[in-house]
C-alpha cells in the first residue's frame, strides 16, 4: 500500500532552551532534562493507546485462536478447555460445507466486488463533470452508506421475495417468470451481491473521485493536444493515474467481502440465516464460524475456521501482492 | 506522436510547441475529461437513476413500515405509505425491546466517537509531527492492522470478555473498537499539512511543554478533521453488526442487534422489522441531511493519500 511509505521528516529544529534569566545552574539542569525526558517519551505515551487497546483486544486474541483451535471448547463451559490436536482443523477440513462456504465466499465476493469497482468508476467519472448541485448527487450516491447491514439486508429481503417481492413484481412487467432469488444457486448469491453493491458503489465512487481531482490536468492537456479521444484520455490518463487508489480499493473491498455476515443471516432470517439456506447455497465463511461457535456451541472448531480464514486472506495477500508487482514491471516495460 | 503508438502516461512533457504550428483547434477543445468537463444530459440521467436506484431501498423501508405485513407481502406491492406507521413503530418498540436498544446504541456509539477521537489525534499527531524512534515501522503496523478482519478474534475474545465478567454487557462492544487505525491515518495526513511546525516551535519557545501543546495548539488545528472523524466513527459504530451480534443478547442488545434478533424470530411481520429498521436508519439519515457536504468531503480527504 502506498500508505505505507512514511512521509518526508520535515527538520525539527532541537527545543530551544527558554530565553529568561537562567535562575540557577541546577535548575537549568533540571529543566532541560524534563525537556529531554518529555520530548523522548511524548510520541511514545501518545501512540501507545492505540497499541495497548489493538495488542490487547486485536493482537492477543488474534494469536489466542490458534490455541483455542486445538482444544475442544464449548459454549455451554467455557472454563473448561481440553486438548485435541488437530481434530478441529481435520473436522472442519473433511466437511463439504466448510468448503461449500469458502468457495461461496470467493464467489460472492468477485461477483460484488468487480461490478461494483467498475460502476464505481464510472459514477466517479460522471461526477467529475462540471455539475450542477454536484454535492447533492454525491450525497444521494453515498447515502446507502448510512445504512447498517442489518436495515440493508432485511429491506432486500423483501425486495427479493419470491411472491409479492418488488424485484419479482418489476420482472413480472416485463414478462420474466418470478425467480426464486433465496433458494436458487446463483440467484442467492447474487442477491446478497447486490446489497453489498448497493451499499459500498458510492463510498468506493467518492474515493476514485477524490483520486480523480488529483490528477494534474496538464496530463489531459497533453494527451489532448496529442490528439487523444475522451475515451482515450480515460483510458491512457485517467486509469494509470488511479492505479494505486483503484488497488486500494481492492484491497478494502476483498477484505469485506471476506467478512460478509449480516447480508446472509438475514437473507431469509430464522434457522435459515444461520446455515446460509437450506442447501448452504449462500453461506459465507462468517456464517459457518457463526454456526459452529454460537449456534453449535462449538468453539474449537469454529477457531480453526478463523485460522482458516488467516490462511486465505494471506493467499489474496499474496496474489495482489503478486499482481501488483506484474502490474508494476509490465509498467515500466512499456 | 502518432496516436496508434502506446502514449506514455505518467510525466508527458509538452515541449513549447514552435509558434504558429500548434494545432489549431477551437480553445475548449484543449480542456481534458478533468473537473472542467461540463456535465451534459447524459451525465445527469446516469446520475438520477443512480440516484433513484440509491433511494428506493430506503423509500420501500419506509412504505412497508407503515402497512400492515399483508399489504406488504401482497403480490402487487404497494407503493405509497399507509397509515399504521404509529403502531407498527409502537409494536416493534415493545417487541424487540427497542427502546433499551436505542439508549445502548447510543451509550456504545457515543463513547467509542469519543475514544476514538481522543487517542487518534494524540497518535495522529505523534506521528505527523513528532520524531521518535521506530516511527516508520510503526506507522506501517498500524496500518497493516487494518487488513485483520475481527472473525480472526472474535472467539477468544468472546472468552475474555466472559472472563472479565463483561459477557453480554456493553463493555464487550466498547473496548475492543477504542481506536481505530483509520483514525490515526486520517488524523496524521491532516496534521501533516495542517499544522505548520513554526506553531509547534512558536508554543515550545513560549515554555509549553508537550502536552500543553497538545491541548492549546493540535486539538484547535485539528477539530476541522475531528469532526469529520467523529461523524464517520459514529456512523461505523452504529452500524457495526458482527461482534455486537455475538456479543450481546436480547435482553440488552443494542439496535442492530434487536433488528437481527426481531427477524430471526419464529414468524418476523415484515412490517414490524421494517418500522425497527426505520428507527435504526432515521437518525443516520438525519446526520446525512444535515452534515452531507462534511461526511461525504471527509470520505474523500480521507482517500487521497490512500
Amino acid at each position: 500500500m502506498a500508505t505505507s511509505t512514511p512521509t518526508r521528516d520535515a527538520y525539527v529544529p532541537p527545543p530551544r532552551e527558554p530565553q529568561k534569566e537562567p535562575p540557577s545552574e541546577r535548575r537549568q539542569l533540571w529543566r532541560s532534562r524534563l525537556w529531554r525526558f518529555d520530548d523522548k517519551a511524548s510520541p511514545y505515551a501518545y501512540i501507545a493507546p492505540f497499541f495497548l487497546i489493538f495488542g490487547a483486544f486485536g493482537l492477543y486474541p488474534l494469536l489466542y485462536t490458534g490455541w483455542i483451535a486445538l482444544h475442544r471448547v464449548s459454549m455451554t463451559g467455557l472454563d473448561s478447555m481440553e486438548w485435541v490436536g488437530w481434530e478441529n482443523f481435520d473436522k472442519i477440513l473433511h466437511d463439504p460445507e466448510f468448503w461449500t462456504s469458502v468457495s461461496n465466499t470467493f464467489l460472492i465476493g468477485v461477483i460484488s466486488t468487480v461490478p461494483q469497482l467498475l460502476v464505481a468508476l464510472g459514477l466517479a467519472h460522471l461526477l467529475n463533470y462540471r455539475l450542477r448541485a454536484s454535492t447533492f448527487w454525491r450525497t444521494i450516491i453515498l447515502t446507502p452508506y448510512a445504512t447498517s447491514v442489518a436495515s440493508a439486508a432485511l429491506v432486500f429481503a423483501l425486495v427479493f421475495r419470491a411472491d409479492g417481492g418488488l424485484l419479482n413484481w418489476t420482472l413480472g412487467l416485463v414478462g420474466f417468470d418470478p425467480v426464486n432469488w433465496a433458494n436458487g444457486h446463483w440467484t442467492s448469491k447474487l442477491a446478497i451481491s447486490i446489497i453489498v453493491i448497493w451499499r459500498w458503489t458510492g463510498y468506493n465512487a467518492l474515493i476514485y473521485l477524490a483520486a480523480m481531482q488529483a490528477v494534474p490536468n496538464d496530463l489531459y492537456e497533453a494527451a489532448s493536444l496529442d490528439g487523444a479521444s475522451r475515451w482515450q484520455q480515460f483510458l491512457k490518463v485517467t486509469i494509470p493515474s488511479l492505479r494505486p487508489t483503484i488497488l486500494f480499493t481492492i484491497v478494502i473491498s476483498t477484505i469485506g467481502s471476506m467478512q460478509l455476515f449480516g447480508e446472509p443471516l438475514l437473507l431469509e432470517g430464522g434457522a435459515m440465516g444461520a446455515t446460509g439456506g437450506n442447501e448452504n447455497q449462500y453461506e459465507t465463511l462468517s456464517i459457518y464460524l457463526y454456526n459452529y461457535g454460537w449456534n453449535l456451541g462449538h468453539l474449537g472448531p469454529a477457531a480453526a475456521v478463523a485460522w482458516a480464514m488467516l490462511a486465505l486472506l494471506l493467499l489474496i495477500a499474496g496474489v495482489n501482492w503478486l499482481i501488483g508487482r506484474y502490474v508494476r514491471t509490465s509498467d515500466s516495460a512499456v | 506522436m502518432t496516436m496508434t503508438s502506446p502514449t506514455p502516461t505518467a510525466p508527458v512533457k509538452l515541449a513549447p510547441s514552435p509558434r504558429g504550428s500548434a494545432p489549431h483547434r477551437p480553445r475548449r477543445f484543449k480542456m481534458g475529461a478533468g473537473q472542467q468537463m461540463k456535465g451534459g444530459p447524459f451525465a445527469y440521467i446516469a446520475l438520477a437513476v443512480v440516484g433513484f436506484g440509491s433511494l428506493l431501498p430506503l423509500y420501500w423501508t419506509l412504505v412497508a413500515a407503515s402497512r400492515t405485513q399483508d399489504e406488504v407481502l401482497a403480490s402487487t406491492p404497494p407503493f405509497l405509505p399507509g397509515g399504521r406507521l404509529v403502531e407498527n413503530l409502537q409494536t416493534a418498540w415493545e417487541q424487540a425491546n427497542l427502546g433499551k436498544a436505542i439508549v445502548n446504541s447510543v451509550i456504545v456509539s457515543s463513547s467509542i466517537t469519543a475514544a476514538t477521537l481522543f487517542f487518534c489525534t494524540l497518535a495522529g499527531y505523534a506521528f505527523a509531527k513528532m520524531r521518535f524512534r521506530g516511527r516508520g515501522w510503526l506507522m506501517t503496523a498500524v496500518i497493516a492492522t487494518l487488513t485483520i478482519p475481527p472473525q480472526l478474534s472474535v472467539v477468544p475474545l468472546f472468552m475474555m470478555m466472559s472472563g472479565l465478567g463483561w459477557g453480554g454487557q456493553l463493555e464487550s462492544v466498547i473496548f475492543p473498537t477504542l481506536v481505530s487505525a483509520f483514525g490515526v491515518f486520517f488524523m496524521r495526513q491532516y496534521l501533516i499539512e495542517a499544522l505548520p511546525y513554526e506553531l509547534i516551535e512558536a508554543a515550545k519557545i513560549d515554555g509549553a511543554n508537550n502536552f500543553r501543546i497538545v491541548v492549546s495548539v493540535v486539538l484547535p488545528v485539528a477539530r476541522p478533521a475531528m469532526m469529520v472523524l467523529g461523524m464517520l466513527t459514529f456512523v461505523q459504530a452504529w452500524n457495526d453488526f458482527f461482534w455486537p451480534y455475538l456479543a450481546l443478547n436480547q435482553q440488552n442488545p443494542t439496535l442492530q442487534v434487536a433488528l437481527g434478533q426481531l427477524s430471526a424470530a419464529y414468524t418476523p411481520d415484515q412490517s414490524i422489522v421494517m418500522a425497527g429498521a426505520l428507527i435504526s436508519t432515521l437518525p443516520l439519515l438525519a446526520v446525512f441531511v444535515l452534515f452531507g457536504k462534511k461526511i461525504v468531503g471527509g470520505i474523500m480527504s480521507g482517500a487521497v493519500k490512500g
